[in-house]
């Protein structure tokens, strides 16, 4: 074992999966886009030691890395919370009361843009369409959808997060 | 999970297996899947893109390129792999109608990637879908595992000694990705930014070589195609236009939703009777009638039918299929606002028309519509835009000129109702951290 793998921040699971992924391009590099979202959801967000163990495996420097990688809006390095909530206000969104569904959040987390709560439990951001026009306004928890949303779903939302993350569960 | 609607003027061609469980494969086969990949595999490419092109049918991301003719412009003899790839990256403001697809049938959009391989000699698929879709991403890998084990990808797919590979691959946020060479660049693991063209990716695509890349609708809808024959699916659309078309009706309509209906349904009818009309009962005031990047329509000219050429004509385009419906008690330079500051956010700043022209828009619109613009301000918006058009490697610079010079020339007098410090007529949201 090479000193970088025993140093490795990657989970077993996650480098393994890394290691099947790389084998499937005709060039390692295609891997790079997907990887780093991959890790982003395991370690929470792209820190330097992954930006590092990413340049490492794909065998291109650090720099290529975050050159790359600061160019996708859903990679991150910060930490957000536990259930980044993402919600659309472009334009069908807008309509049918996607910012008053993102005042909602604000009053409710007590939060803006891209802010965190003190329990680290929610953050919340703005976001670009997320491609649930026809379900509008749509919010993002992570990677799950949840559409027609009025402040009473949103309320209920943020009750059924908080009784996830009391119970430790993603 | 997002709801699907239905109306009686719909023809459901591509949508025929949604709501029934066609994500599992023994379904999908079971309701004719895959037959259509065996028959192309029987027949040749010469018999795939001539049916194709009798088809009529033309892209669905936007541009309306007749897909058989595409096809075609691929070299038969190549130095390097040939490759078909899938635009899912679906991020047109307005547009859900690939999510649906992938959600309810991922099989049709692996098998048109075999047909569409096999018309050009290609090995290797890629189906691409943006980052934020991981819900369908996960479908999508799935149904191409499934589609392995059945032997239906593969060294020898259906027995045959032809050998062909689906790559689903994810991508992390970028609306500019969607241009097909920066979905080439993000795919080789770089930066989404657009490449200069010529060459065009037929000749000169992923990793250098010929490449077809079209829409996954486009996709999705080919298999359909060799089930029902070329000459009858054009036969359902208008002329020129073949087929049918997903419109995803958003917006202040009483019914939002994806609806498939014949290309050239008329647009007035598709709001009022399919959508079932303007929310409560209020006025019309204005429609998008392609996704964000199309310059809007005003009431009296929506009576026009939904294809590529009579929307053209009409002074806007089909684009995506993406309708968005807008009431009277909406503020235009509000939305025109909003619509700026999505291309702002997402212009890749490559091509300077486009990272300045998308900036000054959106302070200018932002400052306007905070009450803080002169006259002078109409006229600048509108020669900012037509300096835009034209003058950048990849449509994203046209995308944000094309609806502003729309909106400016269309509802001039909504803007200057916002002159000299008067509030928004319409006052929501005035966002000043940005002036």
């Amino acid at each position: 074992m090479s000193s970088q793998e025993t140093m490795s921040i990657f989970s077993p699971q996650l480098a393994a999966r890394f290691d099947a992924l790389v084998l499937k391009y005709p060039l390692k590099r295609s891997a790079l886009v997907p990887m780093l979202l991959y890790a982003q959801d395991e370690i929470g967000y792209i820190s330097d030691a992954v930006i590092d163990e990413v340049a490492h495996r794909v065998g291109i420097t650090p720099l290529d890395v975050r050159g790359v990688a600061t160019y996708y809006s859903m990679l991150r390095f910060k930490p957000a919370g536990r259930y980044n909530i993402q919600v659309c206000t472009n334009i069908s969104c807008m309509l049918r009361g996607g910012y008053d569904i993102f005042d909602h959040f604000q009053h409710k987390l007590g939060i803006g843009h891209k802010g965190v709560t003190a329990d680290a439990v929610f953050s919340l951001e703005e976001v670009e369409c997320i491609g649930a026009c026809c379900w509008a306004p749509a919010i993002q928890v992570n990677y799950d959808f949840h559409d027609e949303l009025t402040n009473e779903k949103v309320d209920q939302i943020l009750d059924d997060y908080r009784t996830r993350a009391a119970k430790g569960a993603n | 999970m997002p709801r699907l609607v239905s109306h009686p003027d719909e023809v459901k061609i591509v949508t025929r297996r949604f709501g029934q469980g066609a994500a599992n494969i023994d379904r999908y086969v079971e309701l004719g899947g895959y037959e259509s990949a065996r028959k192309c595999l029987a027949n040749g490419p010469d018999y795939i893109i001539n049916e194709m092109k009798a088809s009529g049918l033309r892209g669905r991301g936007g541009a309306g390129f007749p897909t058989g003719m595409k096809w075609s412009f691929v070299p038969k003899v190549s130095a390097k792999p040939k490759y078909v790839l899938v635009n899912g990256d679906e991020s047109e403001p307005g547009t859900c109608k690939d999510h649906l697809i992938f959600l309810h049938d991922p099989h049709s959009v692996i098998e048109g990637t075999i047909i569409a391989g096999l018309a050009i000699g290609a090995k290797t698929g890629f189906i691409y879908l943006r980052g934020e879709y991981r819900y369908l991403i996960e479908i999508m890998e799935k149904a191409v595992a499934d589609a392995y084990l059945k032997g239906f990808l593969g060294n020898a797919i259906f027995g045959s000694d032809q050998e062909f590979q689906v790559i689903v691959q994810s991508g992390a946020g970028a609306y500019e990705v969607g241009e097909e060479s920066a979905l080439m660049e993000s795919l080789e693991g770089k930066r989404g930014v657009p490449r200069i063209k010529p060459p065009f990716p037929a000749v000169v695509g992923l990793y250098g070589g010929p490449t077809v890349i079209n829409n996954a609708e486009t996709i999705a809808t080919v298999p359909h195609i060799f089930a029902m024959g070329g000459a009858a699916y054009a036969a359902v659309g208008s002329e020129r236009n073949g087929g049918t078309r997903l419109f995803g009706i958003s917006g202040h309509v009483e019914r939002p939703g994806v609806y498939e209906l014949p290309m050239g349904y008329n647009l007035k009818k598709m709001i009022y009777e399919v959508a079932g009309g303007v929310r409560g009962g209020r006025e019309l005031k204005a429609v998008v009638p392609g996704g964000s990047s199309t310059p809007v329509l005003l009431p009296n000219e929506i009576d026009i039918g939904m294809d590529f050429d009579q929307v053209g004509k009409a002074g806007s385009m089909l684009g995506s299929g993406g309708v968005v419906v807008i009431d009277d008690q909406t503020c235009i330079v509000e939305f025109a606002m909003r619509t700026i500051s999505f291309y702002q956010h997402e212009s890749c700043g490559w091509c300077i028309p486009c990272r300045e022209g998308t900036d000054w828009l959106k302070k200018s619109l932002t400052r306007f519509h905070a009450g803080f613009g002169t006259m002078k301000d109409i006229d600048n918006i509108q020669y900012l835009a037509e300096n835009m058009m034209g003058r950048t490697f990849c449509p994203l610079g046209d995308a944000a000129a094309m609806p502003t010079l729309g909106f400016v020339k269309k509802f001039r007098k909504e803007f200057e109702a916002h002159l000299d410090g008067k509030p928004c007529p319409f006052a929501k949201h005035v966002d000043l951290a940005v002036v």
